[in-house]
């Protein structure tokens, strides 16, 4: 009995072990994006990902419509079916436990704010109604933005706001990042990166 | 010189206070008394409607959907602006409507389903919230940003076929490729557009008008008031071309409905892509 529950327990191991020796080098990942792609610095967490999102990320990176050496370089050898299989694999891993931030709670929440009702009178929706309910995002077009490093999130607000990312549909997230005060994306980065709190 | 500066002041004054539109109190004042739990369950009623007002709701919209940030965003009907304008004449209903009878209203067509009773914990707690949002704001008065903002009539005669590029373009990305939205856990996380689950013949946003107008200002979310007229009129027509839940007033046929209720900016009883609507 013990035992079947062991060999049943230990099969989704094998199946990646599988997948991840014959076909797509997950270390490799791993060297920039973490132990289990969880991200750092402005390093994204890939665990939980989407995947579709995911996938048009690396056809993206490929293709340069979005900018980033490091990452244009890893995806140009991609095939398509490398990508969709990175997708699989990192878009199962489960969301690490909620941390919680050493920014000041008055930032905080502020942050949640934003993130739960929006800054309407500056036409700006709540951040979880396109990204989902706790920001895990929503297939398949809108990302998981919970659990991702502070720096990382700024960041990518900052660069829509340049214009140096621009491959979001219908220009969505660049209207948004144009409408955001600085004090506004300092708190919901910091908020966000805390993970899912409840 | 004086005098005229003089004027000029007070001129513009008054034109910035008429121009300014209410601002309903913030959340964080809701009173922590008995009123303020009644307000407070107001709240969860219109923007989970779902949960909280179940045995009322026959779709799977809120009312938050079409009256934006908790209703209290101008020119998408907040209830600061509706509350001080009842009880009114509606020609809808062809006699003088109670505040309460216009939710019960909304009840039946926009939420496709059955009218809480007057007294019932859930029309109370709806009339407070609203009521509380009026705090301050004069009574049978319109209020700039109340209501939905009417639009030009287009240059072209709006049609189907660009509406529905303009809805491919611009709208399935959240309402999907058949207008049914995208749930997440069970819930909508995009409302539907059309289909069982969403508004039915009967209510306001069925008309192309009121639809063109709510589209202009507020979608693509987060992106109101970037299509043209044009493509409002066009695309609020693709998307009122499509089935929903029949009239709740459409007790002799579509045909007699039509004449008594759906004259003007409305397909329903006509055949689009080789259906009658409203059956
Ligand atoms: C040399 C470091 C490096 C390596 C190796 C690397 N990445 Fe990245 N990756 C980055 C950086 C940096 C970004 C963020 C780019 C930006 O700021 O736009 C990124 C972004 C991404 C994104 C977009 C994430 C999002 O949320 O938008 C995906 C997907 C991704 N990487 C997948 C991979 C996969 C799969 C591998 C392994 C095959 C990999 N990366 C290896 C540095 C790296
Ligand atoms: C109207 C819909 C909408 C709203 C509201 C919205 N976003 Fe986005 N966001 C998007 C879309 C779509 C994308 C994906 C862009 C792409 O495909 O490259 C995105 C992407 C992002 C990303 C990049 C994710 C990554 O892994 O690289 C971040 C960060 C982000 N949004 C944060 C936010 C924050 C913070 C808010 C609230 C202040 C917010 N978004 C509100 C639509 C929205
Ligand atoms: C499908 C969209 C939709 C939903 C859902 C909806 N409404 Fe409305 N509501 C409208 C439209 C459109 C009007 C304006 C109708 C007209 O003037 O023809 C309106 C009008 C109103 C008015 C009167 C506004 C005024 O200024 O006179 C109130 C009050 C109201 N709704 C409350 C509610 C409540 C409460 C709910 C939920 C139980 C709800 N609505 C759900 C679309 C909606
Ligand atoms: C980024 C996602 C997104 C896009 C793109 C979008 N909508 Fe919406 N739409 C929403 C959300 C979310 C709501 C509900 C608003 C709320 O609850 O705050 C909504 C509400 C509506 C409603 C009223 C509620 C209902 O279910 O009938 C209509 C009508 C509507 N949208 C039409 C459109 C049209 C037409 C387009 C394209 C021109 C469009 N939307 C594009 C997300 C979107």
């Amino acid at each position: 009995m013990k035992l079947i529950f062991l060999v049943l327990g230990m099969l989704p191991l094998l199946a990646q072990a599988a997948d991840t020796s014959t076909k797509i080098n997950v270390s490799s990942c791993e060297v920039c994006h973490g132990k289990n792609g969880v991200g750092k610095n402005e390093f994204p967490r890939l665990g939980g990902q989407e995947p579709a999102y995911f996938v048009k990320q690396l056809q993206d990176f490929r293709a340069g419509t979005r900018s980033n050496p490091m990452m244009q370089s890893v995806a140009k050898s991609m095939s398509e079916a490398d990508m969709a299989q990175y997708a699989a694999y990192f878009s199962k891993l489960p969301l690490p436990a909620a941390k919680a931030s050493t920014e000041d709670a008055a930032l905080l929440a502020e942050g949640e704010s934003l993130a739960k009702n929006g800054d309407w009178p500056k036409g700006i929706p709540a951040c979880f109604q396109c990204h989902g309910e706790n920001g895990q995002g929503i297939s398949r077009d809108f990302p998981q933005i919970t659990g991702q490093p502070a720096r990382y999130t700024a960041a990518q607000i900052a660069n829509w706001k340049s214009g140096s990312r621009s491959n979001d549909a219908i220009g969505l997230m660049k209207t948004v990042s144009d409408k955001l005060t600085d004090g506004q994306i300092k708190a919901v980065s910091a908020y966000l990166s805390q993970g899912v709190t409840k | 010189m004086k005098i005229a500066i003089l004027l000029f002041l007070v001129a513009t004054s008054a034109f910035a206070a008429e121009e300014k539109t209410f601002t309903p109190p913030a959340e964080r004042d809701i009173p922590k008394n008995e009123f303020g739990d009644a307000v407070r369950l107001g709240k969860s009623i219109f923007t989970d409607t779902q949960h909280f007002a179940k045995k009322y709701v026959g779709n799977g919209l809120n009312c938050s959907n079409c009256h934006l940030d908790s209703g209290r965003m101008a020119d998408s009907a907040p209830l600061w602006g509706a509350y001080v304008r009842y009880p009114a004449y509606r020609a809808k209903t062809k006699q003088v409507n109670t505040f309460e009878e216009r939710l019960q209203g909304c009840f039946e067509y926009s939420m496709n389903g059955t009218a809480p009773k007057s007294g019932t914990p859930e029309l109370t707690a709806l009339v407070s919230y609203a009521y509380w949002m009026s705090t301050g704001a004069p009574v049978n008065t319109k209020l700039k940003g109340a209501g939905f903002p009417k639009l030009n009539k287009p240059e072209l005669a709006p049609d189907y076929a660009r509406g529905q590029k303009v809805f491919t373009a611009n709208c399935q990305i959240c309402h999907g490729s058949n207008g049914e939205g995208i749930k997440v856990a069970g819930k909508f996380a995009f409302p539907p557009l059309w289909g069982k689950e969403s508004f039915n013949w009967g209510a306001g946003l069925h008309r192309i008008d009121t639809a063109a107008g709510f589209i202009k200002g507020n979608m693509p979310l987060a992106k109101g008031g970037t299509l043209t007229d044009q493509e409002s009129w066009d695309v609020a027509t693709f998307v009122m071309s499509h089935d929903r839940p029949a009239d709740p007033r459409a007790k002799t046929g579509i045909a007699a409905a039509k004449k008594d209720f759906h004259e003007e900016n409305c397909k329903y009883g006509e055949t689009v892509e080789g259906h009658v609507l409203g059956e």
